[in-house]
């Protein structure tokens, strides 16, 4: 059997035949897509918009959710969201402070961004960071230079969630250099140790890294220390992150040429001036892409400390709509707050694969 | 001597860290009164538990309530598994579609569920399935099967002993298959000439199953479920709160497969499909000896842990009330104080699933890895 020669024919007509109409499974399957989809998106437009309600009148009572409770099934009732925005974003941060908590989230972002871009990649960069993460340490607690002092306690909501998983890479990164380092050392004892603490950690879901943190961790320290919750939350993240970065940054170490490290040591370089100076740089370059993979996920998984109680912008969120006048409008919410992870997660994403193509360039012939 | 003296610092510091925190524990205990070991477990746990796939009541021993939990834990994750995997590849299988729209459609899927927080989206699955009407007015599409805010119901076969022989015959049937399927495949390996399988397949799996059920006369009669004023009586009932947790696995994860599927199938290379298109081989077939076979060496060992992400996901349960072995474990801890123990038996517990998942994988992975000289 002959196919027929390749019709070199270009436009709108031919581009249709060529990709949705080619046989007739291909119509049909693409007919019925795009009826699925027609009513999707009308269904979607009924409900979001036309029958959508934007704001309620604000009684002595509070809100009043009358004209949503009307609309309850056919039209998204957004007002849940125009009245307590604040409060998902913010948590319990005291309302007329919440100027810091924005402004931290500001330069969170501007961080991220930054450090996004292949210029910044320098040693100068670290200081930035720390800089920067003392610039928001300061305007989270106050206390000094006129501003009122926060106790963490009240912190809260997106700039809680943003802290959580910034800090937690911030630590976990060099921490997981150490343990990658120490999984492929030549000493037994090292080695075991960092096997140990890595296999223990992925084996166990966050959830119970959390549980431990904020039950078993005040029966592990002495009488009388009493650490904050906030704060033990954080060790357990750092520990959960840096158990998986450790094996991300094992895997660049592992893919480096053997003749790499015969070469510094041939120069006569020492363990650690190797590593700093040849391994460590390559092993991470190769590893970039995956590691915004992780970082994908670790900013998803903060979200998990609502279950030990920490108002983070997924559990502020819900508390929001535990509110009397609110109860009933979960999904509206939840949409909102699925859209401020989905803008950060997926900017991750598009960079991550942008990076990959870049990095990859030196490689194509 | 360095490397003597940085192991020995090194155990130093380890051994010193553990002995303090061992020595404030016992300290912390002794202080609070709390009887340290596991005895507790035979004792009553007076804790209700809505799902069991074993009997079970508040009067059972704590021992008897964890190991509910695990099960629960072990009911989601292998269901989650099977589902996510299915629905995974055909998602991964679709994004490579010729089809422009069905390829950007999957992709679209992919995107928006990988990015937003697997918590979040359970939250969003429960309020939905709050959101139906009560079991009066039960969503009601087909007969049989009622949607309402008590979780799904639908009809079961009345099992009697003739529909176990005829599972049976059908189980022997497929084993059957496979192994004819794979005497055909050598059979063709060997002088070339493709032999069709499915005459047997029918004959094993449908035609010998058959047989059975009418010789037995096994009754065909179903379990209906009926809607009373507050609940379901009869068939099956899915509890939203076992719905909602493993549609969201499910959706969550199979975003996760479908890339790995989709990677594996795009790392074989283009002019292997050529080639197998130049020996004349029909295109199912160039799929079942060419290209799986290869893609599956890529897909394997990322998949295998994705399965332990799903089954540590599972822990979930907990905010959206399914009970599996971190709930009861964490009410027990609220009860009784024992937390150490029951941390340790969690942690037991997922490692126990995440070592044998690793094993029955690895095991798998092993057989069909490239064979090197």
């Amino acid at each position: 059997m002959r196919t027929p020669p390749v019709q070199e024919r270009s436009g709108p007509i031919a581009w249709l035949r060529q990709n949705l109409f080619y046989s007739w499974i291909s119509t049909l399957t693409t007919i019925v897509l795009l009826v699925v989809l027609a009513k999707f998106s009308a269904f979607v437009f009924q409900w979001g918009v036309v029958n959508a309600i934007w704001s309620v009148p604000t009684g002595s009572q509070g809100p009043n959710s009358d004209a949503c409770k009307a609309v309850q099934g056919s039209g998204a009732c957004w007002a849940v969201i125009t009245d307590k925005y604040r409060f998902m974003l913010f948590g319990m941060y005291p309302f007329e402070e919440q100027w810091r908590a924005l402004i931290v989230v500001l330069l969170f972002i501007g961080l991220y961004v930054m450090s996004g871009m292949k210029r910044f990649w320098r040693p100068a960069l670290a200081g930035v960071w720390t800089l920067a993460l003392m610039a928001i340490g300061l305007l989270m607690w106050g206390g000094v230079f006129g501003l009122q002092f926060v106790p963490q306690t009240q912190w809260g909501g997106l700039a809680l969630t943003l802290i959580l998983a910034t800090v937690g890479v911030a630590v976990a990164f060099p921490l997981a250099i150490l343990v990658a380092l120490g999984r492929r050392s030549k000493l037994p004892f090292i080695r075991w140790i960092c096997v140990a603490y890595v296999e223990m950690i992925r084996g166990v879901p966050l959830i119970t890294l959390l549980f431990m943190a904020s039950v078993m961790f005040p029966l592990l320290m002495p009488e009388g220390v009493n650490l904050d919750k906030l704060l033990r939350a954080q060790v357990a993240i750092i520990l959960f992150f840096g158990a998986y970065l450790a094996e991300v940054i094992r895997g660049g170490l592992q893919a480096l040429p053997k003749g790499q490290y015969e070469a510094a040591h041939a120069l006569g370089l020492s363990y650690w001036s190797t590593n700093r100076k040849i391994i460590l740089p390559q092993a991470l370059q190769l590893v970039i892409p995956p590691l915004v993979n992780n970082f994908i996920g670790f900013f998803k998984d903060t979200s998990l400390v609502l279950v030990i109680g920490l108002y983070d912008l997924l559990a502020a969120s819900r508390a929001a709509i535990g509110e009397p006048a609110w109860q009933g409008f979960a999904v509206e919410t939840y949409i909102f707050v699925g859209f401020i992870y989905f803008a950060f997660c997926f900017a991750m994403s598009k960079y991550s694969q942008k990076l990959e193509v870049h990095l990859n360039q030196h490689r194509k012939r | 001597m360095r490397r003597v003296v940085w192991q020995v610092l090194a155990a130093l510091i380890v051994i010193g860290v553990f002995s303090w925190l061992i020595g404030n524990a016992q300290a912390n205990l002794g202080a609070r009164n709390v009887a340290s070991g596991f005895g507790f477990l035979q004792r009553e746990a007076g804790l209700p538990i809505a799902e069991h796939l074993i009997p079970y009541t508040p009067a059972d021993s704590y021992l008897r309530a964890l190991v509910v939990g695990m099960l629960n834990t072990l009911w989601v994750a292998f269901w989650g598994i099977v589902l996510a995997t299915i629905l995974g590849t055909v998602i991964g299988v679709a994004r490579l579609s010729k089809n422009w729209l069905l390829a950007k459609l999957m992709s679209a899927y992919v995107e928006f569920f990988r990015d937003l927080p697997l918590l979040l989206q359970l939250f969003l699955w429960y309020a939905l399935l709050q959101g139906l009407p009560p079991v009066r007015q039960a969503i009601h599409p087909i007969a049989g099967v009622y949607l309402s805010n008590r979780g799904l119901s639908f009809p079961v076969l009345d099992w009697q002993t003739a529909h176990s022989w005829t599972l049976l015959a059908f189980i022997l049937g497929l084993i059957a298959t496979v192994i004819s399927a794979k005497r055909a495949t050598r059979k063709s390996l060997d002088d070339g000439r493709q032999r069709a399988t499915w005459p047997t397949a029918v004959l094993l799996m449908a035609v010998m199953p058959a047989t059975v059920v009418i010789t037995l006369g096994a009754p065909f009669a179903l379990d209906m479920p009926s809607p009373r004023s507050f609940n379901i009586r009869g068939g099956v009932t899915v509890s939203p709160e076992f719905f909602a947790l493993l549609f969201g696995l499910v959706i969550y994860n199979a975003a996760f497969i479908a890339e790995i599927v989709r990677s594996g199938i795009q790392s074989v290379s283009h002019g292997q499909i050529e080639a197998s298109r130049a020996l004349g081989l029909k295109s199912s077939n160039t799929l079942k000896w060419i290209v799986f076979p290869q893609a599956l060496r890529v897909i394997v060992p990322p998949l295998t842990s994705q399965y332990l992400n799903l089954a540590k996901q599972s822990s979930l349960a907990v905010a959206i009330g399914y009970q599996d072995i971190v709930s009861i474990a964490t009410t027990a801890m609220n009860q009784n104080g024992q937390a150490v123990e029951l941390v340790a038996i969690i942690m037991g517990v997922y490692l126990t699933i995440s070592l044998s998942i690793s094993a029955l994988m690895n095991h798998y992975n092993a057989r069909i890895a490239l064979v090197e000289r």
